[in-house]
């Protein structure tokens, strides 16, 4: 299929130019901001699967998120475990997280949801913040070990790492599309009752994708502590994932697989210039502004507005 | 625990409780009664409070500043839910997730525009009411917490008594139920709605005021009050003010009991474990329709 | 106008003989020191005044010149007194800005964060008031301004107070953050070894705001003294707490370490509430705290500081941060260098004269002779900040070395 060649050859490409960037690019500062940047690839990606496929709302991907760094703050402190099995061991954890919001979704649907996805982070918050293992409220200290010398600082080395992620979840996204999965999702974002009566296996479409989001803000979330060599609960579990979690698919379309992409390229840039240049609020103002608009005015995202200038031919 | 600590937890907590039935009242009209998804609830509340603060800097007492945001807050709701209803409602379908997100975008927007005002600082009101505490017996209640008991009361029982007694409080009622019914008996449902929405906003302004009496406040404070405002509105079953008072007494009395046995730490974890067993349970709540 | 060869060579030329020119003359650029502070947020009414203060060091060393005859420039971040802003704003000062040299945010929990990005980064780092920051980095290239040396030798003091006034059981309250951790495990070590008995001890989470309960809690367990570690927003409620719901007439000792009840602001809005509390600081206009110079950069210090709107005492946070530029100061000047392998070397072998005194730096970057002292809140009343200016608001009542008067119990000076 032609669709999927091109897909796997800018996959490729993108890859290589990540590990090709370590060794060249100028300033650390450079590595720091665009790890945020894949990290959100990541995060609006997999928000996405559940979100804007199916149409379920999740308000809690900070938990997500920080459940999979405090993951692997665990396995770092008690195992001392190289960062692959950190990765694995949080997208395990926060998989199942995701199982369980999944078997939610019998009983609750819309903005009911959604409130539980909110419980369920505070209640993770609260957990973390009474566990001394982690730090508790006053945090934890992750020293980064050497890097291995083709990287320079390790700190490239998670850049390129969240590169292949970012290249992988967006891999994962592509396929959920297209395949029956996708059809079936669609089919219970529109009328789930409908959907349902007509045999479609809702419950376990609905777990299938909530698992994948879940797994995939976990692993977004695993290098978070080595990123920043300091995690603390406040700033871990933050509001601000997910409402960009939530903003970006929105912002850049969340019918196909490059929505969030770009809303994630555009939005988290953006952001990393503002707080550079001028304040975190105004990042955050913007966000939100940028978020109501889009939602008001083109509900379709920026995918929807170019659609509509250069016509139709679905993404593939 | 020895006994008068229980006992004195309990009586802290129906106190507290009261208050968070204060706050969430106007999310059981939005929310309970109107079917709108008003996650910005908390942050209006936070509104309020700062507006009240700033009123107070001229003098006035929080609980009178409270009461002359009043009107302003109302029109401010008539004014969102035209909008959103001319946005959203209208087209129906994919509102669900977009009604939210406007929502959620809304309340994180008043949130920065406080920082980017204010500040990060907690401000705090000065009244003769505040910090100061009464000697009951053996107990030792906060002042400021019986001024918000007493408020709270009279707001829940003002709104209830508007909702069965007068003829727009009945029809707010009766557009929860039967939109199309009400419309063959004349009343034209998106008026009420927005004049529903505007109450709704309205006590905001008094809410808010008990906000930054109760403690200081900060821009970032809505994001506790989503929890607590939520879980008081469903567990009272959706729409209905007795509900929201015995709802928030049993908030109020679960936070007061766990803040005083297992520490402060745990207690952030209360209204959402509350609110998800409700959910899980009898999503419908205490008095649901 | 396309350039010829022959335009090109002259203008290579040229500029190879302005860079000749340019190599053995002096850098004009100026020396640029960065830092976050607290402008905003529950830190600021000292993080203000510490800014204050180094920018009034800044301009000092200007007017005489600067250092190795290049202007002092001072790049600033407001860190909102956040552990979670810290991280990135040094890398960025870093990064970025390319800041020759770098002071640490004021207070311990903003500072903790950056902790393993310096080391990884090998820098110097001037400490700010931070408690233990350095205690399992152990980074050798970082030195606290701050007159104590441990968590435990903070606490010692207080624990004397304990035992002289016969007291037997403790509650402990600390907020569950770096600062308050740490100090309150220097306390809870010396519990074990004076034979103390701890009948009630919380952590609570950073951004509590109520405390009746946890007063009533401790008022249930009759203890003889209350040591809290918290930081402003918490300290100021934990005092109306004690107001509004009574700690217990049983309790003889209230206090340790609350940040914030050392900053003006705080002073003037909980006024009388404060009698009886005793609390740690690092100085009060006592006659043992008059050390030579101190008195001096006070005065000028305050003028400035009641047209800047910040904190107008300046007992605390002030006098340290101009100490830190004065040893930056001699370091550079005396070095001749702003490589920070160089500077940290001198800084740690050479006894440094600052406006608070000589300082002496030990094996963890801490200073060798602590001298924290814990003054008691006497006779204190509403709404009048003037108060404070003079001796007898807060009595110095230990350590020995500097006291000024002998602790009443607390209950007795509320009376």
């Amino acid at each position: 299929m032609k669709g999927s060649t091109l897909f796997a050859t800018g996959a490729a490409a993108s890859v290589i130019l990540a590990l090709v960037l370590t060794r060249v690019a100028p300033s650390e500062y450079f590595f720091f901001a665009a790890y945020v940047v894949l990290q959100f690839i990541v995060l609006a990606t997999a928000w996405n699967i559940l979100g804007g496929y199916a149409g379920y709302v999740n308000f809690g991907s900070g938990a997500f998120f920080a459940v999979g760094a405090y993951t692997a703050v665990v396995l770092i402190k008690a195992f001392d475990a190289p960062l692959l099995l950190q990765l694995i061991a949080a997208a395990g954890v926060t998989g199942l997280m995701g199982f369980a919001i999944g078997a939610m979704t019998l009983r609750l649907r819309g903005i009911f949801f959604s409130i539980a996805t909110v419980a369920i982070a505070v209640i993770c918050e609260t957990v973390v913040i009474n566990s001394a293992f982690v730090g508790g409220s006053r945090g934890i200290a992750i020293l980064q070990p050497t890097a291995p010398a083709w990287f320079g600082s390790y700190t490239r080395l998670l850049f390129a790492v969240m590169a292949l992620l970012a290249v992988l979840a967006v891999a994962l996204a592509r396929y959920v599309q297209t395949s029956w999965i996708g059809r079936g999702l669609r089919a219970i974002r529109d009328n789930e009752e409908a959907a349902e009566s007509v045999g479609v296996p809702t419950l376990k479409l609905k777990l299938f994708a909530a698992t994948v989001s879940g797994a995939l803000m976990g692993v977004a979330g695993a290098p978070f502590p080595l990123y920043m060599s300091f995690i603390e609960p406040t700033s871990a579990f933050s509001l601000n994932y997910a409402v960009s979690a939530l903003a970006m698919p929105i912002i850049g379309g969340t019918a196909s697989w490059l929505g969030p992409v770009i809303g994630a390229v555009l939005l988290g840039s953006l952001q990393q210039i503002v707080t550079v240049t001028v304040s975190s609020e105004l990042n955050v103002l913007i966000v939100g502004l940028l978020l109501v608009t889009f939602v008001v005015v083109a509900p379709q995202g920026i995918l929807g507005l170019v659609r509509k200038v250069v016509g139709t031919g679905a993404v593939r | 625990m020895p006994i008068e600590l229980l006992v004195e937890a309990v009586i802290a907590g129906v106190l507290l409780g009261c208050f968070y039935a204060a706050v969430s009242v106007g999310l059981s009209v939005a929310f309970g009664l109107l079917d709108i998804p008003h996650i910005a609830h908390p942050a209006f509340l936070v509104l309020g409070a700062y507006g009240v603060y700033v009123l107070g800097e001229h003098g006035i007492d929080p609980l009178l500043g409270g009461i002359l945001l009043i009107p302003i807050f109302f029109l401010l709701g008539v004014a969102v839910y035209r909008f959103y209803h001319a946005v959203f409602e209208k087209r129906g379908t994919d509102a669900g997730l977009r009604g939210l997100a406007f929502f959620f975008g809304v309340a994180f927007i008043v949130e920065v525009a406080l920082i980017l005002t204010f500040g990060v600082d907690q401000r705090m009101v000065d009244a003769p009411y505040i910090g100061k505490g009464l000697a009951l017996g053996e107990f030792r209640l906060p002042l400021r917490m019986l001024v918000s008991f007493g408020v709270a009361l009279l707001l829940t029982a003002t709104l209830s008594l508007y909702l069965s007694a007068t003829f727009t409080g009945r029809a707010i009622k009766a557009v929860a139920q039967d939109q199309t019914a009400l419309a063959l008996m004349g009343a034209d449902p998106v008026r009420i709605k927005q004049w529903a929405f505007g109450i709704a906003t309205g006590t905001c302004a008094i809410a808010g005021a008990l906000l930054i009496v109760v403690g200081p406040v900060e821009p970032g404070l809505g994001r506790l009050y989503i929890g607590r405002t939520f879980c008081v509105a469903v567990l009272a079953g959706l729409g209905s003010m007795p509900g929201t008072l015995a709802a928030g007494i049993i908030l109020g009395v679960a936070e007061s009991v766990v803040l005083t046995s297992l520490g402060a730490s745990w207690a952030p974890a209360v209204a959402f474990g509350i609110l998800l067993l409700v959910l899980a349970v009898k999503p419908a709540g205490l008095f649901g329709r | 106008m396309k350039p010829t060869r022959r335009t090109l060579l002259v203008t290579l030329a040229a500029a190879a003989l302005m860079t000749c020119g340019l190599a053995p003359a002096q850098d004009k650029t100026p020396i640029r020191i960065g830092l976050s502070i607290a402008q905003t947020g529950p830190l600021s009414g000292a993080g203000k005044s510490g800014l204050l203060a180094l920018q009034l060091w800044r301009d000092d060393v200007n007017a005489r010149g600067g250092l190795l005859g290049r202007q002092v420039e001072l790049v600033v971040y407001d860190d909102q007194s956040s552990p979670a802003m810290t991280p990135g704003i040094y890398t960025k000062l870093i990064d970025v800005d390319k800041v020759d040299l770098l002071i640490a945010p004021y207070a311990t929990n903003p500072t903790a964060p950056i902790m393993p990005l310096i080391k990884r980064r090998d820098l110097l780092l001037m400490g700010n008031f931070a408690l233990d920051a350095n205690a399992e980095i152990r980074h050798d290239k970082y030195f606290n301004n701050q007159p104590w040396s441990s968590a435990k030798d903070a606490a010692a003091p207080f624990l004397g107070l304990c035992k002289k006034l016969g007291a037997k059981n403790i509650a402990i309250l600390a907020a569950d953050a770096e600062f308050a951790q740490n100090l309150a495990n220097g306390f809870r070590q010396g519990l074990k070894e004076h034979g103390f008995e701890s009948v009630y001890d919380q952590n609570y989470p950073p951004a509590t705001i109520d405390f009746s309960s946890m007063m009533r809690a401790i008022r249930a367990k009759k203890p003889d003294v209350v040591f809290v570690a918290s930081y402003p927003s918490d300290s100021t409620a934990i005092i109306r707490a004690v107001n509004e719901i009574g700690v217990g007439d049983s309790v003889k000792l209230f206090g340790g370490g609350m940040v914030g009840l050392q900053y003006a602001s705080i002073l003037e809005s909980l006024g009388s509430q404060l009698n009886g509390v005793v609390n740690y600081h690092v100085w009060a206009p006592e006659k043992s705290m008059d050390f030579p110079g101190i008195r001096e950069f006070l005065a000028r210090y305050q003028a400035k500081a009641k047209q800047a709107g910040v904190d107008p005492l300046g007992f605390y946070l002030p006098p340290y941060d101009y100490a830190i530029g004065e040893m930056l100061a001699q370091a550079v000047t005396a070095t001749r260098s702003l490589d920070h392998k160089v500077l940290a070397k001198y800084i740690r072998e050479h006894e440094m004269k600052t406006v608070v005194g000589s300082i002496r730096y030990g094996p963890t970057g801490e200073w060798s002779n602590p001298r924290m002292i814990y003054v008691q809140f006497r006779g204190v009343t509403d709404k009048n900040l003037d108060q404070f200016r003079s001796a007898g608001k807060q009595v110095v009542v230990a350590p020995d070395a500097f006291k000024t008067g002998e602790v009443l119990p607390f209950g007795e000076v509320r009376k």
